[in-house]
This record gives structure tokens, sequence and C-alpha cells, in this order.
């Protein structure tokens, strides 16, 4: 008998009795579907982060340095060695944090003030909307002047500010040289809420000479992991201590959360893969039943002459047939309900094409594993006993 | 045993040497098949007959193949089947026994043209042959034009003829008959025995399992079984005759 004939014999005996398979079915469909639903979600939950952080810049290295009497960073330095591995670096700006006090006649405002390098702009992929970035001449004048974002802009002069105003800081006058394009709605604490000025002046405003930060853009994400080790044997030849210094990248923090998403999904996946577990004791139990219903019809085909393994076949294939209809089924189910459920959530959630196949693998797979014991019984049954009875 | 006499430098077809069946119900041992030796030639019409628990139903088991005996030899067309695996015996009743039982068996999902079809199915014939042959196993029987129905459309004759097709079909060198007419009434069952008695003219070897004497009054030979051994083995007048003796 060939595995066609089987297949119909199969789809025969399901149509046959319909509420039956169907319900043997569901637990097939519910488990592939829960399986596809939460890995697509968590999928999706994955993206959205890896894009909140892809917009902060993936190829950005932030490197601190805690210089001592002894051992320190030098900024001309850092800048040279920046040129010297061009090939991995794209440039490099210090990055100097001071805590400061902005006023525009009677209004005023605390906020983070960061001393930069001319380059600072571009590496972190910033536009302005008008006026200029800080140039390498403000830099070695120590000019005073400032580029402040759309939060400050807002919030200060009521958005009436153009290039040419000035701002105090911390009681020195700064002249307004440009404004940065709005990012992130103008909300405090976001990136709209800065002021640059060059890394020169803010280092006498924090009232140190060291700079305590840099900020280093590899040529591309790939580039990262080898710019990463370059710049620790940089830092350790100068610091000799690795306690002095950090390097951090934000693919170490998408890593990160990659390797934590993917954790939280295969447990999730796990979780709903034993509703397929479950699915298959149910076909398994299912196929028994109808073993010992069909004893009859199972007779009657040896008597004709049907072999052990033409019977094993025929119960296999119709329980891997019920498997894999409540597979497919699953995978629509599964399919429709990650969108829906995606769209509810507002994320971008899409069944992935390795979880679809695993799902209906897994559904194959188990209709077989769970379908070989009544099959087998049914393949081993006495032609006689299985003839007389009812 | 003047018909044994006249084939006895043939090949018996069946040739059953000291067959003993025991089966073990606990400590005690029930002898279903005694010790029997039969010898059943091609074309004959054997009726084997007996009472219920005389072993005849043990004996059918074992000349269909279906079973095996616990001892002796059981020789089919030559070859000793009585220690073949299942799978073996499978193919030997595949090509070489037709069954007809007394309930029909016909598989309820499939029609009657896919019931007939089923030993061609396991005798691994393609499509087309499997359609000709069953069609014209059908023919033969009279019921081509309700080759579409299920067998619970058909009537228990209809049925019965349908279940002779099928073990018609795959051209086997005997038919096993079980009971075929314990389940029908007495006009149908005169059609069937006719119908067996038709193929066995065509040359076909018909062995008949019945305890109704009536029934066994329509084969050539009868073979009587009681507590598991052959207590009469001849031809259809002179087991009459003895019956009628008592």
């Amino acid at each position: 008998m060939n595995i066609f004939q089987t297949f119909r014999l199969a789809g025969k005996s399901i149509i046959g009795s319909k509420l039956r398979s169907f319900l043997t079915m569901l637990g097939m469909i519910i488990g592939v579907a829960s399986v596809i639903i939460l890995v697509g979600l968590m999928n999706g939950v994955k993206n959205y982060i890896i894009s909140s952080f892809s917009e902060l810049g993936t190829n950005i290295i932030t490197v601190s340095v805690t210089n001592t009497d002894t051992r320190k960073v030098d900024v001309d330095e850092v800048y040279e060695f920046a040129d010297k591995y061009s090939n991995v670096f794209l440039g490099v700006s210090p990055k100097v944090s001071v805590r400061s006090t902005l006023k525009n006649g009677t209004e005023s405002l605390s906020t983070t003030v960061l001393g930069v390098g001319e380059d600072y702009l571009e590496l972190n992929s910033l536009e302005l909307s008008s006026g200029r970035f800080i140039h390498y001449a403000d830099i070695k004048n120590r000019y005073n002047g400032a580029v402040i974002g759309s939060y400050i802009a807002e919030e200060l002069y009521g958005g009436k500010v153009s290039v040419g105003d000035t701002i105090k800081i911390n009681g020195q006058v700064y002249n307004i040289i440009g404004i940065q394009k709005e990012r992130a709605d103008s909300e405090a604490n976001s990136v709209d809420d800065v002021v640059y000025i060059p890394y020169s002046n803010a280092t006498r405003l924090a009232g140190s000479g060291n700079i305590g930060s840099y900020i280093f853009a590899a040529v591309d994400n790939d580039a990262v992991e080898k710019a990463e080790d370059i710049l620790d044997n940089y830092l350790y030849g100068i610091m000799k201590n690795d306690n002095l210094y950090n390097i951090a990248s934000m693919t170490q923090m998408l890593e990160t959360v990659s390797s934590m998403t993917g954790i939280l999904s295969a447990i999730l996946g796990g979780i709903a893969g034993i509703s397929l577990l479950v699915a298959g004791i149910g076909i398994m139990n299912i196929m028994l039943v109808s073993v010992v219903e069909r004893t009859k019809e199972i007779g009657i085909r040896k008597s004709l002459g049907a072999k052990k393994r033409d019977i094993m076949t025929q119960f296999v294939i119709e329980a891997a047939s019920i498997s894999m209809i409540g597979g497919i089924m699953g995978i629509i189910l599964g399919y429709a309900g990650t969108k829906s459920l995606g769209n509810l959530f507002g994320i971008e959630a899409a069944p992935t094409v390795n979880s679809i196949l695993l799902a209906f693998g897994i559904s194959a797979a188990i209709g077989i594993i769970f379908g070989y014991m009544p099959a087998n019984k049914a393949a081993n049954l006495n032609p006689i006993d299985a003839l007389r009875t009812e | 045993m003047p018909e044994q006499d006249i084939k006895r430098n043939e090949t018996p077809l069946i040739d059953l040497i000291n067959i003993y069946k025991i089966y073990r119900m606990g400590t005690t041992e029930v002898r279903a098949n005694n010790g029997i030796n039969l010898r059943i030639y091609d074309g004959e019409f054997v009726a084997i007959v007996g009472k219920s628990g005389s072993g005849k139903s043990t004996l059918m088991n074992i000349i269909g193949v279906l079973d095996v005996p616990t001892y002796g030899q059981y020789i089919l067309k030559g070859q000793d089947v009585s220690r073949m695996k299942s799978d073996k015996l499978a193919e030997i009743r595949n090509r070489t026994i037709g069954f007809v039982f007394q309930q029909y068996n016909l598989l309820p999902r499939q029609n009657l043209l896919e019931n007939v079809e089923l030993p061609l199915l396991y005798g691994g014939y393609r499509v087309k042959a499997r359609k000709q042959l069953a069609m014209d196993a059908l023919k033969k029987v009279g019921l081509e034009d309700k080759w579409k129905n299920y067998p619970n459309q058909l009537s228990g004759g209809q049925q019965q003829r349908g279940s002779i097709a099928r073990a018609l079909v795959g051209n086997p060198s005997i038919i096993l008959a079980d009971e075929p007419t314990g389940a029908l009434d007495s006009k149908t069952s005169s059609d069937i025995l006719d119908l067996l008695k038709q193929l066995n003219d065509e040359g076909r070897t018909i062995i008949l399992v019945t305890h109704d004497p009536a029934v066994a009054a329509r084969a050539n030979r009868v073979v009587k079984i009681h507590d598991g051994i052959i207590v009469f083995d001849g031809p259809i007048q002179e087991y009459k005759k003895q019956e009628a003796e008592g």
C-alpha cells in the first residue's frame, strides 16, 4: 500500500468523525498558536527595544577614565590614537558633563552642560535646526559659544531664540551659536535637554583640568568589538590598572538585552510547548480509543493480507495527519493572533519563520511519536482475536 | 473414499499432517485440534462440519493461515506454512486464500468497490489494475451497478455477494467460507450457496465451514470434526447415509 493511499485513508477516517478529530486537533491548535504568538510577541518586544537603543547610536563606545596624579589620559594623545586607528574609529570626542544653572534674564533652569569636541554632533548623528556647531577654533580659543537643545529653547526662551542671543551658564555669558534639531519632543532629561560648549571651557566650568569621559565612534557596528579591544590595550598601557577605566558600548547593552529577551522567549515558548506535549498525549489517547474501536477493521484488513507495517503506517499517518492539520490551523491562528496582539500592544510583532517551521515540525513529530504506540498496538493485534470482536 | 483414491498421485493443495492446537487456560489444557490429518485437492468443494466447540473454527483458522498449529505440519501449495512469521502469513493469505465471513465483514467506511479492492491494495496492485479486477469480480457476483454503495446501503445477501467478490478478486487458490449463510434467510442462503457452487464448477477450491447439515449438503465432500479430531471424511452421499443411520 503506498503512502498516498494511506493518506487518503487517514483523511477518510478523520472526516468520518469530524467532531472527535476537531477536538483532538484543538489541543494541537492551541499549543502551536500559543508558541507562535508568544515567540512572535517576544520578538516584537525585542525589536522594539533594539530599535530604541539603535537611535542612540550602536557604534558609539563610551570610555570613562579616572585620572590620577601620575597616570592620566591626555586629550591630544587620545585624538592622535583615534587618528592612528582610523580603520576602526570614525572619530572621538571628549565629553565633560557639568551640572549647571542656565539663565536668560530672569528665567533660569538647571541642566547638564556637555563639554564636547567639534566632531561630537556628527559622531552622534545629531542635527542642528539653525546656526553651527562648535569648531576646533572655539576649543582652542576657549570661545564662549553654546549650542542649545530644543528643550532649553522652549523652556528658557519660549521658543523665540535665534543664533546670536546670549545665555548665562553658571554666571558666564555664552553666545548661542547653534540650536539642535528637536529629537524627543523637547522633553526634560531627553536628548533635547542639553547645552553643548567647547570641552576646554567645560573643564574650567567643572573646576578640574581633567577629562574623565570620551565618546568614540566605530566605523560600523561590526567594528565595535575590535575597537573595544584596541581601546582596552591602549588604556591599560597608560593606566596599568583596569579598575581605573571603563569601556562601554551600546552593542554590549544590545547583546545583554538580546540574550535576556532570548531567554524570556525560550521560557515562554517552552511553557507553551508543554501544551504541545499535552496535545500529543491527547492524540495518543484518541488513537488508542480508535484502535480499540477499530479492532474488527484491523482484523479484516489482516485477514485480507495487511502486514504489520501496513497497519502501523495507517495509524501513524492518521495520527500525524490529525497532528499536522491541527498544526497548520494553529499556525494560521498564531499568525493572526500575533498580528492582532501586536497591534493591541503597539509593537510590530510578526511570527518568526523559525517558530512557524518549528511548530509545524513539532506537531508532525508529536503525531508520529504519540501515534506510534497506538499504531504498534494495532499492528500487533492477533487477526483471529481481532476478527472475533464486535 | 473413492474421490481421494482417484487423486492419490496428485499433490494436495492442502496437506495437514498431525495437526495439534493446544490452548492453555491457566492450569487446564484445551486441545482444540488433537491430531488432525487432512488432504484437500485442487477443485474440491469441502464442507467442514461440527458442533460449536468441536474445533472446526480452530481448524479453519489454521487452514486459512490466520493461525499456526502448536504441533504438526501444514503444507499449503507445497510450502510449509506451519512455522511462518505473521507478515509472511499475511502474504500467503493475500495470495492464496479468499475469506467469506458470516458477518460479511465489509469495511463500513469504504464503498463496495474499495472494499473489493482491499486484497489487491495489500497485494501491491496498481490503481488501474485494481479497479479493473475489482469491477470484474463485482460483475461476477452481479453487483457491478452497486459499486458506489456503502455496505449499510446493501442488503445482507448483497453484502455477502460483495464479500465473495472480495474473496475472489485476487484469484486465490482457495475460498474459505465460514458460515457464509449464517446471517441470511433461506432464499438468500440458497442464492449464495449457488454462487459458491458455480465458482466450484469453474474450478475453484471451496472450503465451507458450517454447523448446518443443509448447507453442508451442497458440498461434494464432508469432513466432520468432533472433540478436535476428524470423525468422518467422505463424499456427501456417504455422510448423509451415516447421519440418517445416526
